[in-house]
């Protein structure tokens, strides 16, 4: 206990680190996710294929690559970022793949009738995508995307190995520092992301159970 | 739903239309694709004598990919079966009448699915021989990587249990089968063959998370890449980075996309065998494998 | 880890010595030159009293050796899997008065966090991995040596375009290092003016700098030698080190009669120029530095 209080500080920057880089990462992708889905199904090829071999590229890629390029490989291209900024580039980048695949089942599991009933209504093809069938899609996505989102905030412990002090490096700070206390900080890391996946987890249960749809 | 749905067949207006966004469109793509090349050129990073040492026996590059990927190929085989039975095992355990066998399980697979594998791994290397079990690095990866990917795959199975038509389960009581024999003989079957593609998108993540074995020196493909760097900048600079790295990138993609085009494959299979074989509805068999493939596929890394 | 036996180590080692397969060649490729002579004389008759560990290594034939693979110029694995480097070479000369021969020596990869469990559980018989000797760690293990002291510096850009003479020159400055390692622990303590940049290897912090991210790399001056030489044009060393970091070998806690031999051992090494040779071969021939003073044992 003794330890914790010594370290009580580290452990509250290191947590708002991790919950720095997970909201931002997860707003990127988000976002991203969402546009590279309506390129994915929309009538114009190149954009098409664009989304496409992003996706595949970013989603077969273990993310520890995608964070060399984004660190190191930017900088070839006469492109720096700030390690934060590259840190949320590369867990959002990576992350919106998995979201703009969650999201297309998602609208493909809208019914055929749906769209083309917004069609018949004379409605364009993004007025049918944003005010018909995006709104249904992202029902049927809130527990995969739960998933996905919930996986990312896990998934920002890579960023230790980049730089960024968040929960997972202090495993290799203190552990240097205080061998003896080896298992407090297991503890320690283990319930800063339970605080986190947890209570995010059990949220997303909710609100399975409130916007399920019965097809 | 196809995406021909979403846009009328075009009129000759439109069409005109679709044509300048696409010839935009490409311009556009065309573009950033030659900016990129044009600044990775500005800095050296696409003469052919930095790319030729990718694929030079001399330089011992290909053969150190090789055996890392054998590597890799094994640690993901070895972790693949492990944790796929045990998540079978914990799927079911779950779904159990019993509290005492419920709880644990549950408790289990909820604990696992909320921390980062690369803690795990850490744990099992380093905290682990605290209490006199001491694992060699290979054995401390395929830990880390079974404990974690059970608990996802418990999950994966279990929603595929529960997919089953109830009908099939009263069936089976019906015709006076046992708990245990409606589970594996009428729940299981149908669960495991809904769920393949999701399974194995799952194992993708698998495969790509054994790069996780860095942290405890484990010589799969990212880390002999790096230790290439390491190497190869000790003696030249670091003109090789760049290659390195992209030719480890490579070969996980390679490796992926083959894995996945075989979950596509399963996933046609599955679907017009459940046709011809009338065992669900086809509109409730394809929406639960539609919003599925991503439900249980966890991105970790 | 264990390294496997691959068939591709044996075809890796041809090539090294010389064979440039024509079509397909790069500059690594062709100036993979044979390896420089590192040869040992390996004792073959040795006797040690039974019952100790000298005994029981002369015995087995072989032993494990606990050294880095990812530092260049002291431990560093070489595209066919065998670590190479001024530490590689001081366990090879203990091993060879042991009457072990260095194909026998088994090397397994020691980060910094784990030498100490590595020693403790009987994983390594011996550490020889650029381990610092401090007092902490002498009621954890044994320390043999030291065998090289080298001192905390820090590495520019070439020209030094900030300023930075010593540690003092940090403040306000982005610094990187390794997290969890001593050096950075330094900076946080005794310079905590400066903003530290903590990556896990010290290649990133290298690739940071040249990119501008950063300002300054510190830890020890030979780490960071091996830096400037693989990008002379693009770093520098301050060369004014800071702190004193004597290496030693790690061996089980309690166990004198091995560290005296391997501090007998040592010392023969310094007087008959093997010490002198195993630097010239590694460190130095990355460095172009001839080998220091040796230093004095500290038999405590």
């Amino acid at each position: 206990m003794q330890f914790f209080l010594d370290n009580i500080d580290l452990f509250r920057d290191a947590f708002l680190n991790t919950l720095g880089l997970t909201f931002f990462a997860g707003v990127l992708a988000l976002v991203l996710g969402t546009v590279l889905a309506g390129m994915r199904v929309s009538p114009i090829a190149p954009l098409r294929g664009l989304a496409t071999t992003y996706v595949e590229i970013f989603r077969n890629t273990p993310l520890t690559v995608v964070f060399f390029f984004v660190i190191f490989g930017l900088p070839q291209i006469d492109t720096v970022l700030p390690f934060f900024a590259g840190a949320v580039v590369a867990v959002g980048t990576y992350t919106a793949a998995f979201v703009a695949e969650a999201i297309r089942s998602g609208i493909n599991s809208v019914a055929p009738g749906q769209a083309e009933a917004a069609r018949a209504l004379g409605l364009t093809f993004s007025q049918t995508l944003t005010t018909v069938v995006l709104p249904q899609a992202f029902r049927t996505v809130v527990p995969p995307l739960g998933s996905v989102l919930i996986a990312m905030a896990k998934n920002t412990s890579i960023a230790a190995g980049f730089s960024i002090s968040e929960v997972s490096s202090l495993l290799a700070r203190l552990t240097n520092a205080d061998p003896n206390d080896l298992l407090f900080i297991l503890l320690g890391v283990v319930l800063a992301y339970m605080v986190i996946t947890v209570p995010a987890a059990i949220a997303l249960n909710r609100i399975e159970h409130r916007v399920a749809i019965l097809r | 739903m196809s995406s021909l749905v979403l846009f009328d067949v075009p009129g000759p207006k439109a069409k005109r239309r679709q044509l300048i966004g696409t010839v935009v469109g490409g311009v556009l793509v065309l573009a950033l694709l030659a900016v990129i090349l044009w600044r990775l050129n500005g800095n050296g990073q696409l003469d052919p004598a930095r790319w030729a040492i990718l694929f030079d026996p001399a330089a011992g590059v290909p053969q150190a990919f090789g055996s890392a990927l054998l590597l890799t190929l094994r640690i993901a085989a070895v972790a693949m079966v492990t944790s796929t039975v045990l998540g079978l095992l914990l799927a079911v355990g779950r779904l159990s009448d019993h509290r005492w066998l419920r709880i644990p399980v549950t408790t289990v697979i909820e604990f696992f699915r909320a921390i980062p594998l690369l803690v795990v791994i850490f744990a099992l290397y380093f905290v682990l021989p605290g209490f006199g079990v001491s694992l060699s690095a290979f054995a401390a990866l395929v830990g880390g990587l079974t404990l974690y990917n059970m608990a996802v795959l418990a999950e994966i199975f279990r929603a595929g249990i529960l997919s089953v038509d109830k009908g099939q389960r009263e069936a089976a009581y019906a015709l006076g089968m046992r708990k245990t024999q409606v589970m594996t003989l009428v729940l299981l079957p149908q669960a495991i063959r809904r769920m393949l593609p999701v399974l194995i998108a799952q194992l993708v993540v698998l495969l790509k998370d054994t790069s996780l074995g860095f942290i405890i020196g484990v010589f799969e493909l990212l880390r002999q890449a790096r230790s290439l760097v390491e190497f190869f900048n000790s003696r030249f600079g670091d003109i090789y980075t760049f290659q390195l790295y992209v030719g480890a990138a490579v070969i996980y993609i390679v490796i992926n996309i083959a894995l996945s085009q075989v979950a596509k494959l399963v996933e046609k299979r599955t679907r017009s065998s459940a046709k011809a074989a009338g065992a669900a509805p086809p509109s409730l068999a394809t929406s639960t494998i539609g919003t599925g493939v991503q439900r249980g596929a966890e991105p970790s890394f | 880890m264990r390294l496997p036996s691959r068939p591709a180590r044996y075809a890796a080692a041809v090539a090294a010595f010389g064979v440039v397969l024509a079509g397909c060649s790069s500059e690594a490729g062709q100036q993979a030159e044979e390896q420089a002579d590192n040869t040992v004389a390996v004792e073959t008759d040795v006797d040690f009293e039974a019952g100790t560990t000298m005994a029981e290594l002369a015995e087995a034939g072989t032993m494990t050796v606990g050294v880095k693979f990812d530092q260049p110029g002291f431990g560093l694995l070489n595209p066919s899997g065998d670590p190479e480097g001024f530490d590689v070479q001081i366990a090879t000369i203990i091993a060879a008065n042991l009457g072990i021969a260095p194909e026998d020596i088994e090397f397994v990869e020691s980060v910094s966090a784990n030498r100490e469990p590595f020693i403790q559980n009987g994983t390594v018989d011996i550490v020889v991995a650029t381990y610092t000797i401090n007092d902490a760690r002498k009621q954890i293990v044994d320390f043999a040596g030291p065998y090289y002291v080298a001192g905390q510096d820090i590495m520019v850009a070439a020209g030094n375009p900030e300023g930075i003479e010593g540690p003092d020159d940090l403040a306000g400055k982005n610094v990187c290092s390794v997290e969890g390692s001593t050096p950075a622990q330094n900076i946080r303590d005794n310079y905590p003016e400066a903003t530290l940049t903590l990556f896990d290897v010290y290649s990133k912090c290298a690739d940071a700098l040249n990119n501008g991210q950063v300002d300054a790399v510190t830890t020890d001056n030979v780490i960071l030698t091996g830096l400037v030489a693989s990008n002379p044009d693009g770093f520098e060393l301050v060369g004014n080190p800071f702190t004193e970091e004597p290496y030693g070998i790690g061996l089980s806690l309690g166990d004198t009669q091995f560290r005296t031999f391997i501090n007998e051992t040592l010392e023969a090494s310094f007087e008959d120029g093997s010490w002198a040779q195993a630097w010239d071969s590694t460190a130095g021939a990355i460095t172009g530095e001839d080998a220091p003073e040796p230093p004095t044992i500290d038999d405590y």
